[in-house]
């Protein structure tokens, strides 16, 4: 597909190198002409200086060939106008970033005035995950599939627990549970486990679950669930509103410790439940003093990826509550999931995610649909395909007399609201949510799960 | 450095240039030439070696714009040594350094010969001679680029190292999309050229080379009076496709693509026709009132200056008998050169506008001290680092040009002839004035001057940059 990319921000690169990297033909658009560079230099990308939202400057960007524009500039007003403007001179799909509250209160008339294909909100994405995985404590990773009836959960195997030394084989049978352990994840190594294959005492481990189950899958495995009541959020952006208005409606009490006077009593005006901190949260004593030894639950979520880090270190020792961090900026992965920050969360990877999934679903393809899509990380997505008609040598076929590729894992079957996970008898049917895992990236149709 | 990527690309070209061999040998078979059929062992020896090198997928693909550098440049140094080889073997150019001479010339799209008496050269040879020419115009890189796709987003710094121009870009997003446009395009012209060319009765192989040498703007003749023993149609053919592939691609791309606005929106393509009929129009009035020529023909004048200009060297008279006036308006356009993005040499009309505007610039601050104003190419600014590396350039080009003066002084011939010599080989035109006019060669220069000559037109053909970093011990260190 052409894809015309507004804005190389901190989403807009991320985008361009992921879209790049599934074979789409990308031009980016940006006014600042050193940002460009950096990308001509590392992507194999098209780029045009200019304002993103102007005609002149999206014609020969060539609109009028694109499939697909995304703006992801820093500015609401700039990306919704490129979207009109693309929309009226291109007739292409449009996705824009909006972020600002105002707007996204009225996201719907707007999406539907402007023709926009779909909208992202990063604070907002961040902040449902968050809220996700704060009503799940024990585990460090939550994506929802099929409508949000499975899930994929990733947890950290404690020193004691009773997965360290198991069998995958024998996971199924000893814990009891409609369970597939899909990933494993040791050093900064990811695996797609074999059932030989055994689990470790400090991997993280990533399972399918049914949503039903889960609470006795978690009892079973020994994690504790105790539910989390208190949740203090240090920093109080978009991105904490967002959060404490979805944990309120939980019922989970909410603390925000914000540096600037004029934001806490917005804050304060807007979430009359929240109780708002006005001071530094990098200052010991104010932290302690207001009880983060004690919390359930500590978000670190300033604007300062640094300081984050450093909280919920600090979090870490003193604290036995769930940390989520937010890192947005820095990419030193490798050295960042090595340490003991709970939960990382990144807006511009999510919403990298949110729109790459919906550049596939809106590739044609014959025999299914990318229903949902998550990167577990730079190398392994979990991929839900709705088989929407009979695709050739897949459906109906017992599953092990497919050739299925060697990177691939077929995790879960959801047939008619039933969740299974299939073995060798099982085949794949018309109409099913067909969860797969896989270290090949870019798949887009059920029929490239087989080897070719 | 990452050596690996850069053995693999280099053995990626010594296959194309091996599988490139084969078509000399063809022509051998086909005209009966014992000599000719040289060309096919020596390709096998080379695709082995090619393979040798490239068996090995490196690990690491990343490479940055040191290691572009380095890959063109070497690129270009390994392929002309190579091509230079069948000359030596068959003996039909004995001295390996006047053969590497004759083959730099071919890829770099001089045009300069060492040859005495061309036309007693076999078929096969002077078949490879010409098509040299139209392998280095579009760039050797670009048409392995073509072919497979090198390590993603950072091929761009190949492109740049090898591609003319003070900005380099690209047409459609992927590179090798890029490349690929850039070769069809090449591909059509030529073929369009040579449709033409035979319908005025030219025979297959002139024709064949000719083309060759227009495309590349080369200028390889297979005849020893160039141009002037063929007819006047043929000649006009020629003359109009220098002028075209002395424009700008990314013209015709924009033509292709129907975008007439952008296409003859760029400026520089419009220069370059305001300073053809200007040169044309200078030297028509010279022949008349000085030359004492009563209509002076406009063939032939417009077909040198097509042919100085966008770098071919091609000629149908001996312009070394014009009058003085004449002769230093041919040697002005030596320097402006063609369109940067096509496959001419010289400075570029790109630089020299971006020169004239930085001038104004400067001038207009003289009158008004606190002015501000930017410089604007089609509409767009131009970056202070690209005016600044278009200025380093034109410092270096100078200083190689006075550095190779300096040193084919010492052969002893007049100044005329040596500093048309390091125009002509400088700047990819082929013949210069004087000694090493038209009708004459560079055969008597010394070994030595010969060597800098090859250096000045590889690094004329590469824009200097590349060669340069060749040279720079930091280049090669680890940790440099």
């Amino acid at each position: 597909m052409k894809i015309i990319v507004v804005g190389c921000g901190k989403v807009g690169s991320v985008l361009a190198e992921q879209l790049n990297k599934e074979d789409h033909e990308v031009t980016v658009i940006d006014s600042n002409s050193d940002k460009l560079e950096l990308m001509l230099e590392r992507l194999d990308v098209q780029s045009y200086m200019g304002n993103g939202s102007s005609y002149k400057v999206q014609m020969s960007a060539g609109v009028k060939q694109a499939d697909l524009l995304i703006a992801v500039t820093s500015k609401d007003e700039t990306n919704l106008l490129s979207c009109l403007i693309a929309r009226k001179a291109g007739n292409c799909h449009t996705i824009a970033r909006v972020r600002d509250f105002t707007y996204y209160d009225e996201i719907n008339f707007i999406k539907d005035e402007l023709g926009l294909s779909m909208y992202v909100n990063p604070e907002y994405e961040a902040a449902r995950e968050i809220a996700r995985l704060v009503q799940v404590p024990s585990a460090m990773e939550l994506d929802v599939f099929a409508k949000g009836r499975v899930n994929m959960v990733g947890i950290k195997v404690e020193e004691r627990s009773v997965l360290d030394g198991m069998r995958i084989l024998d996971v199924r049978t000893k814990i009891n549970g409609n369970i597939l352990v899909c990933i494993i994840e040791r050093g900064g190594e990811v695996i797609i486990p074999k059932g030989q294959d055994f689990i470790r005492k400090g991997d993280n481990v990533s399972f399918i679950v049914p949503i039903s189950e889960m609470t006795r899958v978690f009892q079973r495995i020994g994690a504790v669930t105790k539910p989390i009541k208190n949740v203090m959020i240090a920093g109080g952006g978009t991105i904490a509103y967002y959060l404490a208005v979805m944990l309120k409606m939980a019922r989970v009490n909410v603390k925000i410790i914000e540096r600037d006077k004029a934001r806490c009593e917005f804050l304060s005006e807007q979430l009359s439940d929240a109780i708002i901190i006005h001071g530094d949260a990098t200052n010991q004593e104010l932290l302690l003093e207001e009880g983060i030894s004690t919390t359930d639950a500590f978000v670190s979520l300033t604007n300062m990826d640094e300081e984050n880090i450093m909280l919920s270190l600090y979090a870490n020792e003193i604290s036995q509550a769930k940390l989520i961090t937010k890192v947005n900026k820095i990419t030193f992965n490798n050295v960042i999931r090595n340490l003991p920050i709970g939960s990382i969360i990144s807006p511009k990877n999510i919403i990298a995610e949110r729109i790459i999934r919906y550049v596939r679903t809106v590739k044609t393809t014959p025999g299914s649909n990318v229903e949902t899509l998550y990167r577990i990380n730079e190398n392994v997505e979990a991929i839900e395909f709705k088989v929407k008609n009979a695709v050739k040598n897949i459906v109906d076929i017992p599953i092990m007399d497919l050739k299925i590729r060697k990177d691939l894992l077929i995790c879960a079957i959801n047939r008619k609201n039933k969740f299974f996970t299939p073995n060798g008898k099982d085949t794949i049917q018309t109409g099913d949510l067909v969860i797969v895992v896989t270290s090949c990236l870019g798949l887009n149709d059920l029929s490239q799960i087989i080897e070719e | 450095m990452n050596y690996a990527v850069i053995w693999y690309i280099i053995g990626c070209v010594i296959r194309v240039e091996a599988i490139l061999m084969l078509l000399p040998g063809i022509v051998g078979v086909i005209y009966g030439e014992k000599s000719g059929l040289l060309f096919f062992p020596l390709a096998v020896v080379f695709y082995l070696l090619g393979h040798l090198l490239c068996r090995k997928k490196p690990e690491k693909t990343r490479f940055f714009a040191r290691e572009g550098y380095v890959v063109v440049s070497l690129s270009w140094l390994v392929l002309s040594i190579l091509g230079a080889v069948p000359f030596v073997l068959s003996r039909t150019i004995p001295n390996p350094v006047d053969a590497l001479f004759e083959i730099v010339s071919g890829f770099t799209t001089t045009g300069a010969s060492i040859l005495t008496d061309v036309e007693a050269m076999p078929k096969a040879y002077l078949f490879w001679r010409s098509f040299s020419h139209w392998i280095g115009g579009m760039g050797i890189l670009v048409f392995v680029l073509v072919l497979l796709p090198i390590a993603g987003g950072q091929s761009i710094h190949l492109i740049r190292a090898e591609s003319t121009g003070p900005q380099v870009g690209k047409l459609v997003p992927r590179m090798q999309r890029t490349a690929k446009y850039l070769y069809s395009m090449y591909f059509v012209l030529s073929i369009v050229q040579l449709v033409l060319l035979l319908y005025f009765k030219m025979p297959l192989f002139d024709a064949l080379c000719d083309v060759f040498g227009t495309a590349g703007t080369g200028g390889f003749g297979v005849k020893g009076d160039s141009m002037a023993g063929y007819s006047a149609a043929i000649q006009n053919t020629t003359t109009i496709f220098m002028l075209v592939f002395g424009i700008n691609f990314n013209f015709f791309f924009y033509l292709v693509s129907r975008r007439f606005r952008a296409a003859f929106g760029i400026e520089e393509v419009r220069w370059y026709f305001v300073i053809f009929f200007a040169a044309c129009l200078g030297i028509f009035l010279n022949l008349k009132f000085v030359g004492g020529e009563a209509e002076p023909s406009l063939r032939h004048i417009t077909f040198q200056v097509s042919s100085v200009m966008t770098s071919t060297g091609y000629s149908t008279l001996d312009f070394d008998k014009w009058p003085e006036f004449s002769k230093a308006v041919l040697v002005g356009i030596m320097f402006t050169g063609a369109c940067a993005g096509s496959t001419g040499g010289g400075i570029k009309v790109a630089r020299f506008v971006l020169y004239t505007k930085q001038v104004g610039v400067k001038v207009a601050a003289l009158i008004h001290p606190r002015s501000v104003r930017v410089v604007k190419m089609d509409g767009q600014r131009v970056d202070d680092s690209v005016l600044s590396t278009c200025n380093t350039f034109f410092i270096i080009y100078s200083f190689i040009f006075a550095a190779s003066v300096f040193i084919l002084s010492w052969d002893n011939m007049d100044f005329t002839t040596n500093f048309t010599a390091v125009a002509a080989t400088l700047n990819n035109i082929g013949p210069g004035l004087a000694g090493v006019g038209p009708a004459k060669n560079f055969a008597e220069y010394s070994n030595l001057s010969k060597l800098v000559m090859v250096f000045d037109m590889l690094a004329g053909r590469l824009e200097i940059f590349p060669m340069l970093v060749l040279l720079i011990p930091a280049t090669w260190k680890k940790n440099g």
